[in-house]
């Protein structure tokens, strides 16, 4: 009887969201405030409804209530209860109801936490959030409901594909999809600017928190991830240009070139309707993201078998949404206007040339996603893009992005002086020149390699400089203490991202520059060495897991005769699926990781056995956490929470102030 | 600068990272893109001889054979019309099967079998490579009208 009562949930909320989409928006129009108050109420009452129907698949899933076609196609009785919970987003339906509550839940935290927007701009971000779940519910009822009955219902269920029995499965999905999702407040606020044709500070400053938590979450789930697909696939790659990957990276990048964008729009005034673009592009982006994966189109460890209806859905839906808030932009983005002007040299045309190069990025990468399938399509052949292409394109493209980095933010807003920023910067790109140069010699590196290290250390000594000049201003009348208190955090989020970013180019050129692999068939009392590292296979067991069986080998790794670490690679068979899985070993370090991974055995009795030593690769993770990281700390800034409480005493007085005080409290911060 | 100059030098920014943009996806397209060959279509001398591509199909039971340094293979692929024999050296994914789907990128050898640097089988039991279906698709969609060419 409960799965019924999803589906009833499900036709309530799809009930809520349609209202949502429509009153608060006529609302708006007429001015009347009855209408635009219904808002709020609706975006709980949608919420609640997605989390009943939500919390009634989890309930089928840990209840093995296998007579519900899509827990009997993703869970078994044997499965641990912690991965039936996340067999909730095993498959298509599943994921697709999870993206359903992220929405609602960001739509609820918009209701929520909007108190000092003006009711009509509230009233026009949540009914186009609403408008946007009237597509997704519509999808989940009419294509993918997760609540179908088989009758009658299997003994037991299919179970959940051994690749995806894993932590990562727990967090990377509903993380991703956050991101995902998150962007759509992005979106739904540069929306309701072009209805209602005026942009100002104001605006930015109330997007641009939202935006710096849905890069965040897009940020930690492309990271999971990447190093999910590193222990887990079992051949130590960890990042494939695989369609899937691009469809999540994509809205990363203009992402990034949003929330720099949004700052000049913030602080300058400046870049209007180019920010509003670049909001309906990640949003577009995402919904793309989400056809790629789940219209089974790809090859891909994403893809999953489904029918084409589905796909024609999220295609129709793709053209009305990416084609209606294109089309509205043409229309309205005159009367935005692109906002306050600035000079050739100055922070504003630093961040322009980021975003240009972010977005020219972003096409190409679309284009090596798309082409193969466009081609395919056209009935013109099949053609795959690999990884070669991918990396000609977009390493040289992100060189500039690097470079201009770390001298943005030395150039003053509106009119900064080349002499000025040189001699500021003269000596720290002496100083990384020289550096990268003795590392590269030292250690024999490629060019490459040598390149890279100049970048990174570019970026990473470029960030230490600015912070430390920022905690310089003001020394004659304030403490260290005083003026460390002093920066914003949005500054911290800013050298702290940087940072990351450095650590990561760091991180991957010397993975992808200086690793070694080495593929051998062993026997037990065999012995190969990689990278200076000796790995000696001393002995295989039998194991039993709770639905798998595995043979267990355990290698000595030892270096110049002194013993590193014991490691112990599986080859597991899942017994329900019959399908063999690598369970690699990896022994993490701060310079290094060592990986092993068991091939097949043949019939004499060797194994076939790839050993990797991959230099810095903690580095990239550790990247990725710190880009993070500096996200939070930008999103967490005093002036996005304090307007907040200031405003529950006096809301128009308080926005008034806001209009006006932005751009004139906004200085150079370097100055 | 008169601001009629400062927006084309603007301008003139975008257009020439465009410019580079399109270069370097002309010259990685030419030099990357991986074209795909059915075991027929390469048995009638369609693939080309120097250029990495990819072939696709089953792999026919009974075919695999590992070479004695242990970590080399050799393997059938199949249309169920035409077969290709695959060298590769390395590891086999944990998927790979005899008598199910797989595709593998590589270059033609001079006696006509295929190299392959890279195989890449399904991810679960009941997903098929699209490119594998396709190479066993085309052949049955192929056989009515070779059979209606011969009276």
């Amino acid at each position: 009887m409960t799965p019924e009562l999803g589906n009833v949930a499900l036709i309530l909320a799809l009930g809520l969201s349609s209202l949502l989409g429509v009153l608060p928006i006529w609302g708006a129009h007429k001015q009347d405030a009855r209408w635009m108050a219904l808002a709020r109420p609706l975006a709980a009452g949608q919420f609640a409804f997605v989390a009943l129907a939500f919390g009634i698949l989890v309930s089928a899933f840990v209840g093995n209530d296998f007579s519900v076609a899509y827990v009997a196609g993703n869970a078994n009785s044997l499965l641990p209860v912690y991965y039936r919970v996340a067999g909730t987003w095993g498959g298509h339906e599943g994921s697709l109801l999870l993206w359903q509550l992220m929405l609602a839940g960001w739509t609820l935290g918009v209701a929520l936490f909007s108190r000092a927007l003006p009711q009509a701009t509230v009233a026009r971000v949540l009914g186009v959030l609403g408008l946007v779940s009237v597509g997704f519910l519509s999808f989940t009822l009419f294509t993918s409901n997760p609540f179908e009955r088989v009758l009658p219902a299997p003994p037991d269920g299919r179970d959940l594909n051994p690749l995806l029995q894993d932590f990562g499965m727990i967090i990377h999905p509903p993380m991703l999809y956050m991101g995902y999702v998150g962007f759509s407040v992005a979106f739904a606020f540069a929306i309701a600017a072009l209805i209602e044709g005026r942009l100002d500070a104001a605006w930015a400053k109330w997007s641009r928190p939202w935006t710096l938590l849905a890069w965040v979450f897009l940020t930690l789930g492309i990271f999971l991830g990447s190093f999910w697909a590193y222990y887990e696939l079992g051949w130590g790659g960890w990042w494939f240009w695989d369609a899937v990957e691009s469809a999540s990276f994509m809205p990363w990048l203009v992402g990034t070139a949003l929330i720099h964008s949004l700052s000049v729009s913030e602080k300058r005034g400046s870049f209007k309707n180019w920010t509003v673009l670049l909001a309906i592009l990640a949003f577009s982006l995402s919904l793309l993201g989400t056809f790629l994966v789940r219209s089974g189109v790809l090859t891909s460890v994403h893809a999953f078998a489904s029918d084409p209806r589905r796909g024609l859905y999220i295609l129709v839906f793709l053209l009305i949404a990416i084609g209606g808030s294109l089309a509205l932009y043409a229309w309205r983005a005159p009367k935005v206007g692109l906002g306050g002007r600035f000079s050739l040299f100055s922070r504003e045309s630093m961040l322009l040339i980021n975003n240009v190069f972010l977005v020219v990025t972003t096409g190409t990468v679309l284009l090596g996603t798309l082409y193969p399938l466009a081609l395919d399509a056209l009935g013109l052949g099949k053609i795959s893009v690999g990884p070669p292409y991918f990396e000609a394109v977009f390493v040289p493209l992100m060189l500039p992005v690097l470079l201009f980095m770390s001298v943005g933010p030395f150039v003053a807003w509106k009119q900064g002086s080349v002499k000025r920023v040189w001699l500021e910067l003269r000596g720290t790109a002496l100083v990384c020149v020289a550096l990268a140069l003795s590392i590269a010699l030292a250690a024999k590196t490629s060019v490459a390699v040598a390149a890279g290290l100049l970048l990174a250390l570019w970026v990473l000594l470029g960030s230490v400089l600015h912070l430390a000049q920022r905690l310089q201003a003001g020394r004659d009348r304030a403490t260290l203490g005083q003026r460390w208190r002093a920066v914003p955090l949005s500054f911290w989020g800013m050298v702290v991202a940087h940072i990351g970013v450095g650590v990561f180019v760091l991180g991957v050129t010397l993975v992808k520059g200086l690793d070694h692999a080495q593929d051998a068939s062993l026997r037990e009392g065999d012995t190969i060495s990689a990278g200076g590292y000796q790995f000696a296979f001393k002995s295989l067991e039998k194991r039993k897991g709770p639905n798998y069986v595995a043979g267990r080998a355990t290698f000595e790794v030892s270096r110049d005769g002194q013993h590193v670490v014991t490691m112990y690679p599986e080859k597991r068979l899942y017994i329900v699926q019959r399908m063999p899985m690598t369970e690699a070993a990896i022994d993490r370090g701060f310079t290094r990781d060592l990986y092993v991974s068991l091939g097949e055995a043949t019939p004499n009795g060797a194994w076939g056995v790839r050993v990797q030593v991959k230099p810095f690769i903690g580095w990239v993770w550790a990247g990725c956490l710190v880009m993070a990281l500096g996200g939070l700390l930008a999103a967490s800034d005093r002036r996005y929470r304090q307007r907040a409480r200031a405003t529950s005493a006096a809301p128009h007085a308080h926005v008034a102030e806001a209009l006006q005080g932005a751009p004139l409290r906004a200085g150079p911060l370097t100055t | 600068m008169k601001a009629r100059h400062k927006r084309l030098s603007l301008v003139l920014l975008g257009l020439s990272a465009l410019a580079l943009a399109a270069w370097l996806v002309l010259s990685a397209f030419q030099k990357n893109l991986v074209f795909f060959f059915t075991p027929s279509q390469i048995q009638s001398g369609q693939a080309p001889a120097q250029r990495s591509f990819r072939v696709g199909g089953m792999v026919e039971q009974g075919s695999l054979q590992r070479l004695p340094d242990g970590i080399s293979h050799r393997f059938v692929v199949t249309d169920m019309a035409q077969r290709v024999t695959v060298h590769y050296k390395g590891l086999l994914p944990d998927l790979f099967k005899e008598g199910k789907g797989v595709v593998a990128q590589g270059k033609l050898a001079a006696d006509h079998s295929f190299v392959a640097d890279e195989v890449l089988a399904k991810h679960d039991e009941n997903y098929m490579p699209p490119e594998a279906a396709y190479a066993l698709k085309q052949v049955n969609a192929g056989q009515p009208a070779a059979a209606k060419g011969q009276p």
